[in-house]
């Protein structure tokens, strides 16, 4: 049995297989759509977390199965003290694969070892989400026909960006990729992804203060939210802010081709005038994620469409 | 220099950094003990000047050498019987450590589900760096 709880769990052969299932079932919806039937997902929300908990719940009714859960510990047995590791096994009497979201970072590494089904991280504290590295691979494949020889800037928040942070190290196992790093010197990367992950792999990647120097340059851009409570000072965030919110008049510099990735909700960082920008892919992104979930519950409850 | 009896059977962690001595003691579990076991701090030593050594009557098996070796794996274990070294055991950093050590991330599932084990594994060997089996955090090899 398999669970998963790091963007890293499955190897570069195995992402191939599981996102080109995903893109069999965007395009043959039909032939998936009764696959899941009589099974059950549970959803174990221990902290709110609306689009992914939806997006997991979409995805096995998409497959013909059922959905059972919580969406908050304060109605689940968590709040009368249940540990993790006794949850899971009851639970693993009641549904046929979980999706766990933790405040806890380890939380699902403690299901898996005590559970009897398939345990999928739909995100642990600030340590993994791994669905949405998934996500972001698959809307990159689709769109760009490619996970290789790519110039992917990153935007905003690159210390405590998750997001960014799983997506670099899935993205370091391709050959080709050209990181560029756009934030504040305050919310660059973490020296242990410079050092770790980017310098080790030998990645090319260089790191500036101003979106508008680079847009010309990117194939992708992935933005995040530069959260004014991260700055030291006041007058700091007023001075870069700006820098960070993508706009019509920025994207006038950018590729024609270029795309633009949120991992959402957004807030103010992308001006709504974007949305109808060709190259706007995030609300295309959330419709990858569906079918990249359908796709995972499929190859851990290893279940063939054939 | 003082004298302590020399043993018989037992072992002798030599070399350990002075002022060590006690927290190894209390890692090892050393106070559980029924045996003979010497602490000396400040020992005069030409190579570190000064050193500490703990000796302990009895088998082997009494010290955990993968704590000891996340420690400081430059001690020396002496096994001593009929009163002669007869063994060096080399120090090694564990693959694993378990309940040696407290993870102090706040976010980490071990702060709240206090039964689970304190398991880190080795993630670099060269820079001497363990990281949470839950959260990842890094830690250093080394008290």
């Amino acid at each position: 049995m398999r669970h998963l709880l790091s963007p890293l769990d499955f190897s570069v052969e195995e992402l191939d297989t599981l996102l080109n299932l995903a893109t069999d079932i965007e395009h043959n919806p039909e032939k998936y759509k009764d696959i899941c039937k009589g099974k059950k997902l549970a959803t174990l929300f221990y902290e709110p977390s609306t689009r992914t908990r939806l997006s997991f719940e979409a995805a096995m009714l998409n497959l013909g199965g059922n959905v059972l859960g919580f969406s908050s510990a304060d109605s689940s047995s968590a709040s009368k003290g249940e540990s993790v590791s006794d949850t899971i096994r009851i639970i693993s009497c009641y549904a046929d694969i979980c999706a766990m979201r933790h405040p806890k970072e380890g939380a699902p590494l403690v299901a898996a070892s005590r559970s009897s089904i398939p345990v999928i991280n739909a995100g642990d504290g600030g340590h993994q989400h791994p669905t949405q590295t998934l996500t972001d691979l698959m809307t990159i494949k689709s769109l760009k026909g490619r996970l290789d020889h790519l110039v992917i800037g990153l935007c905003g928040d690159l210390k405590f960006g998750r997001t960014v942070h799983s997506l670099i190290n899935a993205l370091v196992r391709y050959p080709g990729i050209k990181f560029v790093l756009i934030s504040p010197k305050e919310l660059r990367i973490p020296d242990y992804i410079r050092q770790d992950v980017l310098d080790a792999n030998g990645v090319e990647y260089q790191e500036v203060e101003h979106l508008e120097d680079v847009l010309g340059s990117l194939e992708i851009l992935y933005m995040t939210r530069v959260q004014r409570e991260r700055f030291f000072n006041e007058e700091e965030y007023i001075r870069l802010k700006d820098s960070y919110i993508l706009n019509s008049e920025k994207m006038a510099y950018a590729n024609k081709d270029m795309l633009v990735l949120h991992p959402l909700p957004r807030v103010n960082e992308i001006s709504v005038e974007v949305d109808d920008d060709d190259r706007a892919a995030y609300f295309k992104q959330v419709q990858y994620g569906v079918y990249v979930r359908m796709a995972l519950i499929l190859t851990l409850l290893d279940i063939s469409a054939d | 220099m003082l004298n302590v009896g020399s043993l018989n059977e037992g072992i002798v962690l030599d070399h350990i950094k002075a002022g060590k001595a006690m927290s190894i003691y209390k890692y090892l579990g050393l106070d559980k003990l029924d045996c003979q076991v010497a602490i000396i701090k400040n020992a005069r030593s030409e190579k570190m000047g000064r050193k500490d050594i703990i000796k302990i009557e009895g088998s082997i098996d009494l010290v955990d050498l993968d704590i000891l070796g996340f420690i400081d794996h430059d001690i020396t274990v002496n096994i001593i019987q009929n009163g002669k070294i007869c063994e060096k055991e080399k120090l090694t950093l564990p693959n694993t450590i378990r309940n040696v050590i407290v993870c102090k991330n706040p976010r980490c599932i071990t702060s709240i589900e206090q039964e689970l084990d304190q398991i880190f594994v080795l993630s670099d060997k060269e820079k001497e760096i363990y990281r949470c089996k839950y959260c990842e955090e890094k830690y250093t090899a080394g008290l």
